[in-house]
C-alpha cells in the first residue's frame, strides 16, 4: 500500500457518485431515489474535502457546509412531498406516478 | 501507514454501505445501510482533518436526515412497495449510461492524476492553525456572509415549503 494521495479520494469519491446514480436512475422506491441523491451529494463532499486538505485551503470544508445544507432543504421538502403523493396516490413507486404522461 | 490502512477501511464502510442501500428491498435496511456508508464518510473527513465537518456529519446527516428518512419510512407504508419489482424496466440502459460515464471519469482521472500533486501552499499545519472550527467560522462570517444568508433563507423555504407539502388542507 503506498501513501494515500488525491487521486484516491478522487476515485473513491467518483465510484460512490457512480453508485448513487445506479440507484437514481433504476430504483421505483421514491424513498431510496432519495437516499441516493443523499449518496452522491457524500460524493461531491469528499472531493471537495480532498482538495481542501490537498491546497490547505479551509474554503473546499465552507463548500461543504453548504452542500450539506441543500441536502437537508432537498431531504425535508423531498420527503414532504412524499408525503403528499402518498397521501393522494397510496403508492411510493416513481413510475406509477405518471399523470403527467400523455 | 496507519493512514493508508485507515482510508481503505472507510473506504470499504462508505462503498459497501453504498452498494447495500442501492439493492436491498427493503428501505429499513437501505437507512441502515446508508448511516453506515455516511459514517465512513465521516471519517474519510477526520482523516482529512476537517474535525468540524466530521461533527456536522453525523449531527446532522446520522442524527438528522437519516432520523427523517426513518420517520417517513414508517409513515407511509412500504410493505406493499417491498413486494413488487424493485427496479425500473429500463435498468439495463442506466446501467450502460453509467458505465461509460464511468469508464470516462476513470480514464481522465488516470491521464490526469499528475495534475491532482497540488504543491503545498504552507506548511501543513497552516490549515488548522487555531483551530479547524475557528478557521471555518472566521471564513464563514467574513468573505462568505452573502452566501452564509441566502443559506439560510433557502432554509426558511424549506421550512415552509415541507410543511406546506405534508399538510393535509392548505
Amino acid at each position: 500500500m503506498g501513501p494515500i494521495t488525491t487521486t484516491h479520494y478522487i476515485a473513491l469519491s467518483a465510484a460512490l457518485l457512480l453508485i448513487g446514480t445506479i440507484g437514481v436512475l433504476t430504483r421505483r422506491n421514491i424513498v431510496i431515489v432519495l437516499m441516493s441523491i443523499e449518496l452522491i451529494l457524500n460524493a461531491v463532499n469528499i472531493n471537495l474535502i480532498a482538495f481542501s486538505h490537498a491546497l490547505q485551503n479551509v474554503n473546499g470544508q465552507i463548500f461543504a457546509i453548504f452542500v450539506i445544507t441543500d441536502a437537508v432543504a432537498e431531504a425535508a421538502v423531498g420527503l414532504g412531498i412524499l408525503i403528499a403523493l402518498f397521501r393522494n396516490k397510496e403508492t411510493v413507486l416513481a413510475d406509477e406516478v405518471d399523470l403527467l404522461k400523455w | 501507514m496507519m493512514d493508508a490502512l485507515f482510508f481503505y477501511l472507510f473506504a470499504a464502510l462508505v462503498l459497501g454501505g453504498a452498494i447495500f442501500t442501492v439493492t436491498r428491498r427493503n428501505a429499513v435496511h437501505s437507512a441502515i445501510s446508508l448511516i453506515v456508508s455516511l459514517i465512513g464518510v465521516a471519517g474519510l473527513y477526520l482523516l482529512q482533518q476537517a474535525e468540524f465537518l466530521f461533527a456536522v456529519q453525523i449531527v446532522l446527516y446520522v442524527g438528522g436526515i437519516m432520523v427523517l428518512f426513518l420517520f417517513v419510512i414508517m409513515l407511509v407504508n412500504l410493505d406493499q412497495a417491498a413486494k413488487e419489482r424493485q427496479f425500473n424496466g429500463q435498468w439495463w440502459i442506466a446501467l450502460l449510461c453509467v458505465a461509460v460515464i464511468g469508464v470516462e471519469i476513470f480514464y481522465f482521472v488516470r491521464k490526469g492524476a499528475s495534475a491532482f500533486q497540488m504543491p503545498v501552499v504552507a506548511a501543513p499545519a497552516a490549515l488548522n492553525a487555531g483551530g479547524n472550527t475557528e478557521q471555518i467560522a472566521t471564513t464563514l462570517f467574513s468573505q462568505y456572509l452573502l452566501p452564509f444568508e441566502i443559506a439560510s433563507v433557502l432554509l426558511l423555504v424549506a421550512v415552509v415549503g415541507s410543511v406546506i407539502m405534508a399538510k393535509k388542507r392548505i
